[in-house]
């Protein structure tokens, strides 16, 4: 099981200071949120993609890879990369390369993004974001998986003997979750080729998660991935933590009362009463975060927000403490106890190498010479199918 | 006719906000109109009624954070399993009131479909009186509810006429009788998918999932290119 972090990148004012953090201040605070996260022990850190103010995310890929310089245990993700408004082909490269820089520690959460307006900036459509989203994927994991590519779809112009680099480290494909709230199609996606499956798990009780969830359980068997259990889960959650739960309900109100999305709307008490919200001591954090392993069984990855609604980076980091030192140990160890050993191992890259490879040596990709157009001939590494014979001229 | 096995469930939403109210009074008698209708012609009713007015502060909740709370999930659970429905609304600014509308804003849209409903509404003056039929009835479409042919609006001065007792009474039977045929139960047996659904719609109850959808083939591998004429 792994436990971690995710942040959305919101730049929001402190309803107790007043202040709205700068875009630099905010984006230092998010680096030492996420070495901190390493330092207290989580294993996970993940930021999600925004293309509009109050975000600062644009670019996840060059925050993660800096990251990963400053880390060496963490593995680093996305909540949520855009598969929509992305060109499948950037994702491929991009997220190589960060798997490359990271040396295998992180991974990648797909979304489709709900904002309609931001869909045009990139060239598509809200309209079609599940087509769009689903095709994308497909693409995607053949870009990783073979070495050239011929492909057309609806959505992006052909690609013809294309070959995306740099190729996935040790040629192994970076680990995907696909996530999702209420699509039926994206878990099926998920089933259909073995990957994770993500329920964000922040603004609906534990029940209407658990329906995709189950659904997903039962189509990753359907395709033979393996049963139910070793279906791969994540689940999202959120938690404000203090030492006695009433000082966490007396610090954390003002956040939740100005919080972007549910602000201005229920009540504290109501929004943890109906959602996986704990506002209290540790132990409240645990007993709740073990009910979420009741409803759905073993899942791999729990993830928590702790840094949002204008929290400034002393609480977070305080959060982080508490988090790191007082919930996840014992989370750890009460899971464990409680785990099935059938249920699958959390997806790390070193895992997927052993499965692929067992003790045997990785694949190293090694271009053949440039043939100065980069096009012709069928094999643009030395190992891959046979080059295409040219006649002697 | 046959007589029912268990007593048809009649729900009844009241947006009046006083108390007593003279909205909720007017859903009364025609909650109370069907009952008696139905026992003269030997079957039952149970009623249920949702006073909008204690739910008010959830009914803002779910429209600004979809956070559905206690008394949303019943009023919903309720409606789920009405077999028909008595909607009453105040009107203040020639429009069913903000919190009669918004109750029926948050709901899934497939809570309701085929289900008859009586509409009714109270007013200060007649001038009022098209609200029923012009909006009311427009949003009940929308939810592709049954809505029955007499609509029954009360202005202060309909409260000491005959009339309006007439009206009840023929709303009344026209919702008894839409109850007893049946009709809900069988468009939902029997034509069901052929509305568009949301997963986890109708109060989280619409969960049936179609794998043999063009997305689903697309999400698993297929492509949505339309098939190209042969060269």
């Amino acid at each position: 099981m792994q436990f971690g972090v995710f942040s959305v990148s919101d730049i929001t004012r402190d309803p107790i200071s007043g202040e709205t953090p700068s875009e630099a201040e905010r984006i230092e605070a998010i680096v030492k949120i996420a070495v901190k996260a390493e330092e207290v022990g989580l294993d996970v850190f993940a930021i999600g993609e925004h293309h509009n103010p109050p975000f600062f995310s644009s670019s996840p890929t060059t925050l993660l890879a800096h990251i990963a310089a400053l880390t060496e245990r963490l593995i680093l993700t996305t909540a949520t990369t855009l598969i929509t408004t992305n060109d499948p082909v950037r994702i491929a490269e991009e997220y190589a390369m960060l798997q490359h820089l990271a040396k295998g520690r992180m991974d990648l959460m797909l979304g489709r993004g709900n904002t309609a307006p931001v869909y045009p900036w990139f060239g598509q459509d809200i309209r079609q974001g599940l087509p769009l989203a689903l095709e994308n994927y497909n693409l995607l994991h053949k870009l990783w998986r073979e070495d050239v590519v011929d492909w057309e779809g609806q959505f992006r112009t052909p690609l013809q003997g294309f070959t995306s680099t740099p190729r996935p480290l040790d040629d192994v494909p970076p680990f995907v979750w696909h996530g999702s709230i209420r699509t039926p199609e994206i878990a099926e996606q998920a089933a259909f080729y073995g990957n994770g499956y993500f329920a964000n798990h922040i603004f609906w009780p534990t029940s209407h998660s658990k329906r995709l969830i189950d659904f997903y359980r039962q189509r990753f068997e359907h395709y033979g991935h393996g049963t139910r259990k070793q279906a791969i889960v994540g689940v999202g959650g959120q938690a404000y933590i203090a030492k006695r739960s009433q000082d966490a309900v007396k610090e954390f109100r003002p956040y939740f009362d100005e919080a972007p999305v549910y602000g201005h709307g229920p009540t504290l008490e109501e929004f943890t009463q109906g959602t996986p919200l704990t506002v209290g001591s540790p132990q409240e954090v645990i007993d709740k975060t073990l009910t979420f392993h009741d409803a759905f069984g073993d899942y791999q990855r729990q993830m928590f927000l702790i840094d949002h609604a204008g929290m400034p980076l002393g609480m977070v980091l305080d959060q982080l403490e508490l988090l790191g030192g007082e919930v996840v140990p014992v989370l750890r160890k009460e899971l464990a106890s409680r785990r099935d050993p059938e249920s699958a191992d959390a997806p790390t890259h070193a895992g997927l190498v052993k499965a692929k490879y067992g003790d045997g040596p990785a694949r190293q990709p090694r271009p053949n010479a440039n043939r100065g157009d980069n096009v012709t001939g069928a094999s643009p590494y030395q190992d891959s199918a046979p080059a295409a014979e040219y006649p002697e001229i | 006719m046959t007589t029912p096995k268990e007593p048809f469930r009649l729900a009844v939403v009241s947006a009046g906000t006083s108390d007593p109210s003279s909205t909720r009074m007017l859903a009364d008698r025609i909650a109370s109109r069907v009952a008696a209708l139905a026992q003269e012609r030997g079957g039952a009713v149970a009623i249920d009624v949702i006073d909008l007015r204690e739910l008010a502060g959830e009914i803002t909740t779910a429209i600004v954070s979809q956070l559905m709370g206690p008394k949303m999930t019943r009023a919903i659970e309720v409606l789920g399993r009405a077999d028909g429905i008595v909607a009453s609304a105040p009107v203040y600014k020639a429009a069913p009131s903000g919190l009669f509308s918004s109750f029926f804003h948050v709901l899934d849209n497939d809570l309701l479909i085929a289900k008859p409903v009586v509409l009714a509404a109270t007013a200060g003056t007649a001038r009022h009186a098209l609200v029923v039929d012009e909006q009311m009835r427009s949003l009940f479409a929308y939810l592709r509810t049954m809505t029955v042919p007499t609509s029954v609006f009360a202005a202060t001065e309909d409260w000491n006429a005959a009339e309006l007792g007439e009206r009840i009474g023929r709303a009344a039977i026209e919702l008894l009788l839409l109850m007893e045929s049946g009709f809900a139960d069988q468009v939902r047996s029997e034509s069901w998918k052929s509305y568009q659904h949301e997963y986890g719609s109708a109060g989280g109850t619409e969960l049936d999932i179609d794998l043999s959808s063009d997305l689903m083939r697309l999400a698993t591998g297929g492509s949505a290119l339309k098939p190209k004429r042969p060269e």
